[in-house]
């Protein structure tokens, strides 16, 4: 498709005008990324709905197979491809995905997040006090159910897979969050909430109290604990402020460990790729995140531009195909004159009875039932179809078979004039994109009609994700 | 028809989308609807393609025939310092509270309290009658959270009952569960032609039915129109390419010959064609999943130019079309 003439047309008009550059985005080429011992962590974000499980799958199993030994996190895979790579057990610790090719080895996991929270209790407290912890209700429905809480324990997920050391390469996906940025804001959300103010006057009144100046804050919080106690009928507080203190005599402040992971994502051997899908939304929230991790010096390595369409008949436009097809579609049009028939039935063309014999069976069930009366039409109408008739078999109705394959080729021509029309959209989109970052590049991975839910598939995208380039470079 | 519609659906499934389309249908013919957003995305300004909406109930779109919708994005801090101040008339302690992030606090550790003061302001809209004793709204419908979170979302009751045993906070989880849980709402899921939707639509209604909340049906959205049927893909498999490049040639697309313009053109289009019916394979599988499901069904076709307002009209009509109001 990239060297197609029509799409660099559509194209055209959305480039930068004002800024000419010599290639119109940068293409971001996968392998050296993959392929640098330097890289340690590469972390695929995006909106949801885009691909990112299977962009991160498919990159953990192509570094694997050019020999590192690779850990994929993935967050919330899809069940056949969590199947496919013998992840789908709960267990939350990685496990070595069989099938692979070459030196490499990849392993692969899915986040269990509340399991994820539970082991960091139970490694930083005693048997008694996680016992007490895991089962206070606050920290259940924390655990289970608070927005962030899957943020949180990816980033603290990471930071244990990082901290083993065993793999040379980390492979993240991010939750599939209703925004990109909630992965970065979360966290800290979670942590100082945590860690906050608040939580420290709960659990610590008389401290702070005892201290001058802080006597308004104390009179705030002795207001702030009756209302909602009122309000929640007392347990709930009670039960926050054993939870707090029991974590906070066992293990450092959240916040700590928040700001720990946060400070890996900006070390040197991470790197983010941000994934798209070539629409107005998704491309839209990329570029905000293009934005924010500029904004907390985080390395951008570029963008994955999932499920891009091509049209192998890129030259026909869908105006065309659209007008060809309507010429199918009306017998009045087609049969005038030197119609369909003639050009049919011209020198130049090399059908033969035999194979409109050969497609009799395939004929639809309603073509069938309709016969006498297309027979009859297409004879009268074209006369030179009594040439056809003749040299096929008596009952082969060729004028028939012939209708029917040119109402399939109308319909292939308006599926093409559909295809062509969201190639088009998808170039304006991806233009602004482009317009507002040229300096992010870009790796295009062609859509694909189905689901992806094995090595095979995983190992295609990621040939595609090591070929893919924008067009016109 | 239930006066709550409680529209969710997985994640990129367009259920925002569904939502404002399905207030508009129900605003047809002079009635009055709230459209009530639960997450703070703004998804409803933006689909509307007005300025954010503020805490407080605004008309934004007219139907045919006279109809009003009108549109509130709940914000549960100030949905709970609405309680505050309704319950012990906290007056300037509310907003000292909001200033120690005593209010942020309460609403963050207890989801379940959040959920709630959403669903609560949501039935309460539901339930509002004007002077003269009518409902202030028609009907209400709420883009809620997605499949995955929405029998939690919905089960307030469940959820608040191991947080706040008793207090007002107790007791109004008992009024919003004896609206949700009445044949008053309906709860409807979107998906897409599509495995992990479907999957997660058929997860997400085993739990709404064992929770016992109602559900009402479920919408898919974005079909791709049916450009080749059954007959035309049994017909891809067997046909001849030279048949085809003829009548390509006979359309007026250039030569049939080997190398000819329409010739060349065969090729690309019945791996178009192929493509196409992978994909259609696959939505016919998801289709029969679907039925298994025993609700009723109903299809919003993908539009071509992308979403937009006059999209939502058009979206709107058709769900009228096929009953939905």
């Amino acid at each position: 498709m990239s060297a197609d003439p029509a799409e660099a047309q559509n194209a055209a008009p959305h480039q930068d005008a004002a800024r000419p550059r010599l290639s119109p985005a940068r293409v971001l080429d996968v392998d050296p990324l993959l392929d640098d011992p330097k890289t340690r962590i590469v972390v695929c974000c995006g909106a949801g709905g885009v691909g990112k499980t299977t962009t991160a799958a498919a990159l953990g199993l192509r570094a694997a197979e050019r020999g590192r030994k690779v850990v994929v996190l993935t967050i919330d895979p899809a069940k056949r491809l969590a199947q496919s790579m013998g992840i789908d057990s709960l267990d939350n610790v990685p496990r070595r995905v069989k099938g692979t090719e070459g030196d490499g080895e990849l392993h692969a996991m899915m986040l269990d997040m509340k399991r994820t929270f539970d082991e960091v209790v139970e490694a930083h407290a005693d048997r008694e006090r996680a016992a007490a912890i895991l089962a206070n209700p606050f920290y259940q429905s924390l655990s289970a159910g608070f927005a962030g809480t899957q943020e949180y324990m990816a980033m603290e997920k990471l930071g244990q897979l990082r901290a083993k050391d065993e793999w040379d390469l980390i492979v993240v996906d991010t939750p599939p969050s209703r925004s990109a940025l909630d992965f970065l804001d979360a966290p800290k959300r979670l942590g100082s909430f945590l860690d906050g103010r608040l939580i420290r006057l709960l659990t610590a009144p008389a401290k702070l109290g005892g201290r001058a100046g802080m006597a308004f804050l104390n009179v705030g919080m002795s207001m702030m604990t009756g209302t909602l106690g009122k309000l929640l009928g007392g347990q709930l507080l009670k039960d926050v402020q054993t939870f707090v203190a029991a974590m906070d005599t066992t293990f450092g402040g959240f916040r700590t460990r928040a700001d720990a992971t946060y400070k890996l994502l900006q070390a040197p051997g991470t790197a983010f790729l941000v994934v798209a899908a070539p629409e107005r939304d998704a491309l839209r929230e990329a570029a905000y995140f293009v934005e924010r991790l500029a904004a907390e010096d985080m390395p951008l390595m570029g963008l994955v531009l999932n499920r891009v369409h091509g049209s192998g008949a890129g030259r026909l436009s869908a105006e065309r195909a659209l007008a060809a097809a309507e010429n199918l579609e009306d017998p009045r049009i087609v049969d005038q004159g030197d119609g369909k028939a003639g050009l049919r039935n011209s020198p130049d063309t090399y059908g033969s009875s035999g194979t409109h014999a050969a497609e009799e069976p395939a004929r639809p069930a309603t073509e069938t039932a309709a016969q006498p009366t297309a027979e009859t039409t297409a004879e009268a109408e074209a006369p030179s179809a009594a040439e056809t008739a003749a040299t096929a078999s008596a009952e082969g109705s060729p004028a028939d078979t012939e209708r029917s394959v040119d109402r399939l080729t109308a319909g292939l021509l308006r599926l093409h004039a559909d295809r062509m029309q969201l190639l088009s959209r998808e170039q304006r989109t991806r233009g602004r994109f482009t317009a507002r970052h040229p300096e992010v590049a870009v790796v295009e991975v062609p859509a694909l009609p189905g689901d992806v839910h094995d090595l095979v598939g995983l190992r295609d995208i990621g040939d595609r994700l090591a070929a893919g380039r924008p067009e016109h470079t | 028809m239930s006066r709550l519609q409680v529209v969710s659906g997985k994640g990129g499934t367009g259920k925002t989308t569904v939502a404002a389309a399905l207030a508009l249908a129900l605003a047809t013919e002079g009635k009055r609807t709230l459209l009530v957003e639960v997450e703070g995305r703004q998804g409803i300004a933006q689909l509307f393609e007005t300025e954010a909406l503020p805490y407080e109930e605004r008309k934004i779109a007219v139907a045919p025939g006279g109809g009003e919708v009108y549109a509130l994005a709940i914000d549960p801090e100030l949905a709970l310092l609405d309680y505050l101040q309704m319950f012990y008339k906290l007056g300037g302690a509310g907003r000292a509270l909001k200033k120690l992030g005593a209010i942020d606090f309460a609403t963050t550790i207890a989801p379940g309290l959040r959920d709630v003061l959403l669903t609560g302001k949501a039935c309460e809209a539901v339930r509002r009658k004007d002077r003269s004793g009518r409902f202030a709204y028609d009907y209400v419908v709420m883009d809620a959270p997605p499949t995955g979170r929405i029998t939690r979302f919905l089960n307030v009751n469940d959820e608040v009952a191991g947080l706040a045993k008793i207090g007002p906070i107790h007791n109004q989880a008992q009024a919003v569960m004896r609206v949700l849980k009445s044949p008053e709402t309906a709860v409807h899921l979107v998906t897409l032609l599509e495995e992990m939707p479907v999957q997660e639509t058929a997860d997400g209604i085993a739990e709404l039915r064992a929770a016992r909340l109602p559900v009402g049906r479920v919408i898919v959205n974005m079909v791709r129109p049916e450009v080749l049927d059954a007959a035309d893909l049994e017909l891809v498999r067997t046909v001849e390419r030279s048949s085809v490049a003829q009548a390509l040639s006979a359309a007026g697309l250039g030569g049939a010959r080997r190398g000819g313009n329409a010739e060349k053109l065969v090729d690309p289009l019945l791996d178009q064609a192929a493509e196409y019916a992978e994909r259609y394979a696959l939505e016919q599988e998801q289709r029969t999943v679907l039925g298994e499901l025993d609700l009723p069904l109903h299809e919003l076709p993908l539009l071509a130019e992308g979403m937009d307002l006059a999209g939502l009209y058009e979206l709107a009509t058709e769900l009228r079309k096929q009953g939905l109001s």
